[in-house]
């Protein structure tokens, strides 16, 4: 027998509500199978269950707040039979751990267990103001990642900051119903909110765009494609990421930050793509060190980060480092993006959809596969010449795939 | 007078105790040398002549017995103006305003109330020495049963006397020395903000700077300094030490974030500690820095002069404070 707890899907989670028991008890469950619902500040987040058995017992009710940590379901694995679960009463908010069960769980479930008042003295504690710590309350800001930008102590301003890197949600959220609204999707709102404002107002963007023939690409792609099997395969998402990422190499000026008032080029290369949540939002997890990973690697990196955004399972870097944005809506329709420059971030390139267009070659007149590639630039860091550089060195790589190594 | 004319702090307190003498005879006023001296800060000057010895009336050298008098007359219907030279020997008065007319009330179970008005000047820089030029008012502050006034502007100096005159209970106001010959514009029509309430003596948004007296009117030099550097803090008049007005503060504080008080006292068991600590209780989650105190010098106020401005606040220090509490020193 062993306790379902609440996991912890990053180090500024401290609580989340149990929206919906997605089992009933005396169900049958799998490892990996999804169990719950429920809402944490980064949005609505299925979670997993770890082993098989069956489900014992719900030791939390639906829409009830638990921290993490807390047991929330008493599984019976496979080969038990039914026991006794006294010692398994639910501590709301006070997670109580012996320590048998604190290894157990962090060898067999990788949870990083919140830290009750006893062990929280041994870590360092982060200074930050009163208003600083309430303010990343209410963002879900991680004060280990505004920490990085504070001098001295975290201030107001460092939360905020943080709040503009960290939480990276983009905008198109299905319309909630009015029951379903709560406090962590108010605080996720205002975090975007404070990124998308401060990027708009202190942002001069500029945006440019070109009409790519990818008709060669996506040739290349399927005759590879069909010499592997479906789990090898690579999708015209990953070529994209991967392009952009070869042409950042030749023009780094768009890959890095504007910070303090000075341009910042990152050596490493972490585009940030979204990732649609089944129910909630979008997150715009990083592909770290993309700059390294050849085409086959990018998409390994995709489908793992995919899998792991939608098992929050991600790690924190991963929702901090972007040094670029890159927005791909083709899958909704759209034919070109027009961008808001993640801050401190200097440009997002948009993809659109790829569809049969006409398309002139020579004196002729033929169809093919055209997607609209995008760039908003940061107009402090960098000029329109040099996103018009990036734009035409991207088109050339994409539309000539026969001097792809 | 007319309306809103140019008028001295000092003339604007004789003004008050000119009216209120006129309105209502049961006030009169009595301390030492108020009459043929016309008043240490010749503030009483011309009123023995207007209202005759019965109603402006000297004194002997002796705090306790003629606070012990006021107090006797108010509880017997009168509405005395007690003026005590300075705030130093209020302390061989003390037994008589703590014990007597604080308590009174209370200790009669509400029988006697003592409408008493104790006016004295409080504060340094006129190298009175250490016995003349403390600022104790942040003491009164601290018992139960007295109001404490501190008129900043020409305005309050008017309208905290009528305030006073018309309170049932003790009131005491403290007149900061250096501010009777301020000038400022006098409206005697106009309606008084009542006791217990503060007023934003300017408006800002980066630093609340809480004060009360001369230190207003310090705090609103800095401002203009400050200003220059980018820097728009909100200068607030308490007004009233006691009862304080914690809901101006703390407004105040939950748009700022930041708070510097000014006050001539001392740091230790000061009024500025009393405020920090309310913020603390009751503002806490809207601080974005620790609070700062710009207070006198932990010593007896000097006499000679650069060590007496020196230990005072003055606008250089509110301005460095407020520098390095935006991390620009």
């Amino acid at each position: 027998m062993s306790l379902f707890r609440m996991p912890s899907l990053g180090a500024d989670m401290e609580s989340a509500v149990l929206v919906e028991w997605k089992v009933d008890v005396g169900d049958e469950v799998k490892k990996g199978q999804v169990i719950a619902e429920i809402e944490a500040s980064k949005g609505i987040i299925e979670i997993e269950v770890f082993e098989d058995g069956v489900v014992e017992k719900f030791l939390v009710e639906e829409e009830t707040e638990c921290a993490v940590g807390t047991p929330m379901a008493v599984i019976r694995t496979s080969d038990e039979a039914e026991v006794a679960i006294d010692d398994a009463k639910p501590k709301e908010l006070k997670p109580k751990i012996e320590p048998q069960e604190a290894i157990e769980v962090e060898t067999k479930e990788k949870i990083i267990q919140h830290a009750d008042d006893t062990t929280v003295q041994t870590s360092t504690r982060i200074k930050a103001s009163p208003a600083a710590r309430k303010r990343a309350k209410e963002l879900g800001v991680d004060l280990a990642i505004a920490a990085k930008t504070a001098t001295g102590f975290i201030k107001l301003e460092d939360v905020e900051k943080a709040a503009s890197v960290a939480s990276r949600e983009v905008s198109e959220k299905k319309p909630k119903t009015k029951d379903e609204k709560t406090g962590s999707d108010h605080s996720m709102r205002q975090a975007i909110a404070a990124a998308m404002s401060k990027a708009n107002s202190e942002i001069p963007h500029y945006y440019l765009s070109t009409s790519i023939n990818m008709s060669a690409a996506l040739n290349r792609l399927e005759e590879r494609n069909r010499t592997h099997s479906i789990k090898e395969r690579i999708l015209p998402a990953a070529l994209l990421i991967h392009a952009a990422v070869q042409i950042l190499k030749e023009v780094p000026e768009l890959n890095g930050f504007w910070r303090n008032g000075k341009h910042e080029i990152s050596d490493s290369i972490n585009p940030g793509f979204a990732i649609a949540l089944r129910k909630c939002g979008l997150l715009t997890p990083a592909i770290l060190n993309a700059q390294d990973m050849d085409l086959v690697q990018t998409m390994q990196s995709m489908g793992d980060l995919i899998q792991r955004t939608r098992a929050s399972k991600l790690r924190g870097s991963e929702l901090s480092e972007q040094t670029i944005t890159i927005t791909n809506l083709g899958d909704l329709g759209v034919e070109t993006v027009f961008g808001v420059i993640y801050p401190p971030q200097v440009a997002l390139i948009g993809f659109g959809k790829i569809t049969d267009s006409p398309w002139a070659e020579g004196d002729s007149l033929s169809v093919r596969k055209v997607m609209q590639a995008t760039l908003a630039g940061d107009h402090r860091a960098t000029d329109g010449r040099t996103g018009a550089t990036y734009l035409s060195k991207l088109k050339n790589y994409l539309e000539h795939p026969e001097e792809w190594k | 007078m007319s309306k809103k004319n140019e008028t001295t702090f000092r003339e604007a307190v004789r003004e008050a105790m000119r009216q209120a003498m006129i309105n209502d005879e049961r006030v009169f006023l009595m301390g030492e040398d108020v009459g043929r001296y016309g008043g240490c800060f010749a503030v009483s000057k011309g009123l023995l002549e207007e209202f005759g010895d019965e109603r402006i009336i000297d004194t002997p050298l002796s705090e306790s017995a003629f606070t012990g008098a006021g107090i006797g007359a108010a509880i017997n219907g009168m509405r005395p103006i007690v003026e005590i030279m300075t705030v130093n020997f209020s302390l061989l008065a003390l037994d008589q305003i703590m014990n007597n007319a604080a308590t009174i009330l209370h200790m009669s179970g509400g029988q006697f109330n003592v409408p008493l008005v104790i006016r004295m000047s409080t504060g340094a820089g006129k190298q009175l020495g250490a016995q003349h030029s403390h600022s104790l008012e942040g003491w009164y502050a601290h018992i139960p049963g007295l109001k404490v006034l501190t008129p900043a502007t020409v305005q309050d100096a008017y309208d905290m006397v009528h305030l006073a005159l018309a309170d049932p209970d003790p009131v005491l106001i403290f007149e900061n020395s250096l501010l009777y010959n301020n000038k400022g514009l006098l409206d005697t029509k106009a309606l008084a903000l009542p006791i217990g309430k503060a007023s934003i003596a300017k408006e800002g948004q980066h630093i609340t700077v809480l004060a009360y007296g001369i230190n207003v009117l310090k705090s609103l030099e800095a401002a203009t300094i400050l200003e220059k550097e980018g820097i728009d803090i909100e200068v607030i008049d308490l007004r009233t030490l006691r009862p304080l007005d914690d809901e101006t503060i703390m407004k105040s504080v939950s748009k700022t974030h930041h708070v510097i008080i000014v006050d001539e006292g001392w740091k230790t068991g000061s009024i500025a500690a009393e405020i920090m600590a309310r913020i603390n209780e009751q503002a806490f989650f809207d601080l974005d820095a620790p609070m700062q105190r710009v207070c006198s010098a932990e010593v007896p106020m000097p006499y000679s002069k650069h060590l007496e401005q020196s230990a005072l606040p003055q606008t250089e220090k509110i301005v460095d404070v407020a520098l390095s509490l935006m991390d620009r020193s």
